[in-house]
């Protein structure tokens, strides 16, 4: 059985036909859309929060997607152990229904950028990032106005001691001014990971580079041996 | 609603006189018309839908005659002048829409939210006629970067692009910006939109079928934008115009989002028999748009018209240009699948009326009948006037002039430098990485990639690697120095964008942004620049599919740089083979610069006699053959990979172009540029500054480059050395430039945003 990512559709996602494509471009595995007001989450294995601007972004980033019904079931899914990545977007919405630690704040520009980056892998025994080494760079784009990571102290010293921060912005290529260049962030139970670069869109040669496919290969990985 | 039309005397009083029509910007002639249409004197509402659909805006009144002159055949041509958006046949059974379209007043009066509704007006002409927008690209313009006033709109402006564009997940992929001095008070902000469909998909906006409803889409209607059209569009800004504010529209990315997505599965079901914005000139315009292509009538009922605010005047429900809305209509057994969608996409479907076969647009508010005008009337009697053009003594003394910023001693290094970093040749890294020019996953080419943008129509592994190359282009000074070359050069340079990527034209759409079409030195600008584009345009063979004019760009200081901005669409055939700008080093190390095309620099309209404050009035005339010629070398040659780099060279000259290449690529070249001297004529300082249409620097490897210089004869083929290491050296007889990659970087690449706040 191929696992199924299902990539959840709010009104004003943007990224999701393109998290869609990406899952569809791996081998063995199988996109579905899953809509924004079911709580069915329809027997997939990975819940995909894709980018974009849930609800417009209106009131603050990803504030008003957390309280859609699919994300009750979302968070039943994670609890269980199911595996959920958000990217973008998605990142911020999962921080605000307090599924991952830290937030995400306005970049320090305060304006949108959207560039190709380099991330360093700092951990690489996660369902999410096995296909890669520790200390590779993966190259990926941003575009986002409120990437900013931020945690107090206390649990930044905490993510960092317990090795959840999966990627770091390349030294000297921090976009948006997050602390300690963190680019992806884990859960404690290593199932819910959020991160602001795309992967969806480094997957194909004809866009550029295709390293955000190992984030996706790292998952069917999981999948398939039956962890997370 | 009754049927037929009913007599006059049933109409609600009362009947407005001729001040308030002058006030509407009519004129008393234009009023005296409409009596005689109406056969009495028309009321209120009646008088404010005729304001909007007389006005420049909607009418083209003093442009219609000229735009008449335009090719707009091809056998590609899908959608010609005159729907929502053109469309070509882009193969596979692809259609391409796109149109480009102005928001220049509004973003003067308020740059954000006149920018970032610029963009959702322009993709609600694209979905209407049932294609994904895929693209947005902007044309920009505004004045000298010392002002404030131009970094304030500036900066706004992109925010306001970026804000909606950004939202609504829409890539924004191209587009231009110029700095001048004329356009200090009237910024331009031009949108242009490219839209996906399959052919058969492509809808119409012609209403249809007595008795199918009229259904209104997407967003509540308030009073905001009233008059958008007549008060900000059709007239010239003065000093006042921060009062005009509440003419400007506010817009919702999230609800655009929503009613792109709702509209594209309704087109999907085929409920619609035809869809329509709402842009200027609101429902008025909509309803009276559809009931004239269709051949039949329109009853509205105002009173059913979802609004934001009570107790509006049906007037005002009427002229409303509040965003996000689009008509439709559909029949009546299928009114609840519509609803179902709407709600599904969390947006509102209303029936507000009907379609009829009286001919007439009829607004009812309730039971009473609120106006009465013959569509015919609205649409095809507006008075349309004949340009009283006039040469003037001298054309570039109508701007103020600009002062120079270099002095003519300047070294060649100096002035190289001086000219990367000048603010219409710098980097616009600044602008471009606040757009997101990625999502919906088909940018093959980004900025600074190529000279054009590629956008894939398939996804891999789905299909062809079909592709479009997009580019939009219009440099206003040099139409200012020559309507009639500067307006053919803009086309030649959009196709010479599309070329260097390895695309060839499908179609052209414009947007002719001008002065006070009433004086006759702007009469005369825009009749030349008509002229120019339609000569380009037919000796390319690009038809033109669709285009927008945008006339009284005008503040106290004088009218704009007369602009003709033109954008382009062109088929990729192999996505993966899309040619780049940056120079690109084979396999072996023996690779090689060229140059080719008719390209003869002067420095008549360039970006380095604009710095020296020595413009002159007049260009260089040019053969359209030969730059044809070239380009379709240019084409093959990338499409066949016998070049790895094309480059086409515009502001700033060839030094500039060079420039470019090494820094987009990371790789020198040693180039000396004898053999332009000797063909064109020139002193060195022209051959490296001086610009004009037809020349494309390419490089690739020796081998084949020399085959490809044998295929040349004719076209112009100039060799100017050879590839690689990390410096830029150029040899103009006794000039010569040499910096390294990383200083001209340096300079490209933080010149713009050393400069806005």
């Amino acid at each position: 059985m191929k696992p199924k990512f299902g990539v959840i559709v709010f009104p004003g996602s943007c990224d999701e036909r393109d998290a869609y494509h990406a899952v569809d471009l791996i081998e063995g595995a199988e996109p579905k859309f899953l809509w924004h007001g079911d709580r069915d989450l329809k027997g997939v294995d990975v819940v995909v929060v894709p980018g974009g601007f849930s609800y417009g972004d209106y009131l603050r980033a990803g504030a008003i997607a957390r309280f859609s019904p699919v994300m009750e079931a979302v968070a039943r899914f994670a609890a269980e152990g199911g595996l959920v990545l958000g990217i973008c977007n998605g990142f911020q919405v999962l921080c605000e229904a307090g599924l991952l630690p830290g937030a995400l704040l306005p970049n320090r520009s305060l304006r949108f950028v959207c560039r190709q980056v380099d991330v360093v892998v700092e951990n690489d025994r996660t369902p999410f990032t096995a296909a890669c080494e520790r200390g590779e760079l993966l190259s990926v784009p941003v575009k986002h106005t409120t990437g900013c990571y931020f945690a107090p102290p206390e649990i930044l010293e905490e993510i960092e001691r317990n090795e959840q921060v999966l990627l770091r912005y390349a030294p000297g290529g921090n976009p948006n001014g997050s602390l300690a260049d963190i680019a992806g962030v884990v859960n404690p139970g290593r199932n819910v990971f959020g991160l602001m670069p795309h992967p969806e869109h480094a997957v194909d040669s004809f866009t550029g580079s295709t390293d955000g496919a190992k984030i996706f290969h790292s998952l069917v990985e999981a999948c398939t041996a039956g962890v997370g | 609603m009754a049927k037929g039309a009913p007599p006059a005397a049933d109409v609600a009083p009362p009947p407005v006189s001729v001040e308030q029509a002058r006030s509407l910007g009519l004129t008393d002639a234009e009023f005296d018309r409409i009596r005689e249409l109406l056969g009495r004197a028309p009321n209120s509402l009646e008088l404010a839908v005729f304001s909007l659909l007389w006005s420049e805006h909607c009418a083209y009144k003093h442009s219609k005659k000229l735009l008449g002159t335009l090719p707009t055949g091809g056998e590609k041509v899908l959608r010609g002048p005159g729907e929502n958006a053109g469309a070509v046949d882009a193969g596979a059974g692809l259609a391409v829409a796109f149109k480009v379209e102005s928001h220049n007043h509004p973003s003067a009066v308020e740059p954000f939210q006149g920018a970032a509704t610029g963009v959702g007006g322009i993709l609600r002409d694209v979905f209407a006629l049932g294609a994904r927008p895929v693209a947005v690209l902007d044309s920009l313009r505004f004045g000298e970067l010392d002002s404030q006033r131009s970094r304030y709109l500036f900066e706004r402006v992109v925010a306001g692009i970026s804000s909606y564009g950004n939202s609504v997940g829409v890539p924004t992929v191209g587009g231009e910006i110029y700095f001048e001095r004329p356009y200090e008070q009237n910024c331009l902000v031009n949108v242009m939109c490219v839209g996906l469909a399959p052919v058969e998909q492509l809808l119409s906006s012609a209403a249809r079928g007595e008795g199918n409803l009229v259904v209104l889409l997407g967003a509540r209607t308030g009073r905001d934008g009233i008059g958008g059209a007549s008060v900000l569009a059709s007239a010239e800004l003065t000093d006042e115009d921060h009062a005009k504010r509440p003419s400007v529209q506010i817009g919702d990315p999230l609800e655009e989002s929503k009613l792109i997505e709702c509209c594209l599965e309704l087109v999907e079901r085929r409920v619609l028999i035809a869809l329509q914005d709402l842009g200027a000139g609101g429902l008025s315009s909509s309803a009276s748009e559809m009931a004239a292509k269709g051949g039949v009538g329109i009853d509205l009922d105002v009173s059913k018209v979802p609004l934001r605010e009570p107790g509006m005047e049906p007037f005002e429900t009427m002229i409303s240009e509040s965003q996000e809305r689009m008509l439709c209509v559909v029949e009546r057994s299928r009114l609840d699948e519509i609803v179902a969608v709407c709600e599904k996409w969390e947006t509102s479907a209303t029936p507000i009326g009907s379609v009829t076969d009286s001919r007439h647009l009829r607004v009812f508010d309730g039971e009473e009948l609120a106006g009465d005008i013959a569509v015919a009337a609205l649409v095809d009697e507006c008075p349309l006037y004949d340009l009283d053009a006039r040469r003037p003594e001298n054309p570039l003394a109508l701007f103020p002039a600009t002062p120079p910023t270099l002095t003519a001693g300047s070294g060649v290094q100096e002035t190289f430098l001086t000219l990367l970093g000048a603010a219409n040749v710098a980097s616009r890294r600044w602008a471009f990485e606040q757009y997101d020019s990625l999502v919906q996953g088909r940018t093959v080419c980004r900025p600074e990639h190529a000279d054009a943008a590629v956008l894939r129509l398939t996804y891999d592994g789905h299909g062809t690697s079909r592709a479009v190359a997009v580019s939009i282009d219009g440099n206003g000074r040099r139409v200012a120095c020559d309507p009639y070359i500067g307006a053919a050069e803009a086309v030649c340079e959009c196709a010479a964008n599309l070329a260097c990527t390895g695309a060839e034209p499908l179609g052209l759409t414009n947007c002719l942004n001008f002065g006070n079409p009433e004086k006759p030195h702007v009469a005369w600008q825009l009749s030349k620049a008509v002229e120019g584009l339609s000569a380009a345009c037919r000796a390319l063979s690009v038809p033109v599919v669709g285009g927008n004019v945008s006339l009284y760009n005008e503040g106290p200081d004088g009218p704009i740089y007369p602009t003709p901005v033109v954008g382009m669409v062109g088929e990729v055939e192999d996505a993966a083979k899309a040619g780049k700008s940056g120079f690109a080093t084979g396999s072996g190390s023996d690779d090689m610069v060229a140059l080719i095309g008719p390209f003869a620099p002067s420095q008549q309209g360039s970006e380095l006699a604009k710095l020296r404050g020595e413009l002159t009035a007049g260009l260089p005339s040019f053969d359209l053959a030969a730059v044809r010629s070239a380009l379709e070398l240019v084409r093959g040659a990338v499409r066949a990979g016998t070049v790895t780099s094309a480059h086409d060279v515009s502001e700033g000259g060839l030094a500039c172009a060079v420039a470019e290449s090494a820094i987009f690529g990371a790789v020198g070249c040693s180039l000396d540029l004898a053999p332009l001297i000797r063909r064109a004529e020139v002193d060195p300082e022209t051959a490296l500054f001086g610009e004009g249409p037809g020349g494309v620097l390419v490089s690739g490897s020796r081998e084949s480059l020399m085959s490809l210089s044998k295929t040349a004869a004719g076209v112009g083929f100039l060799a100017l050395g050879s590839l690689g290491g990390q410096t830029i050296g150029i040899a103009a007889g006794d000039a010569r430039i040499e910096l390294s990659i990383e200083d001209a970087r340096r300079v490209f690449q933080t010149a713009l945003a050393k400069r806005v706040p």
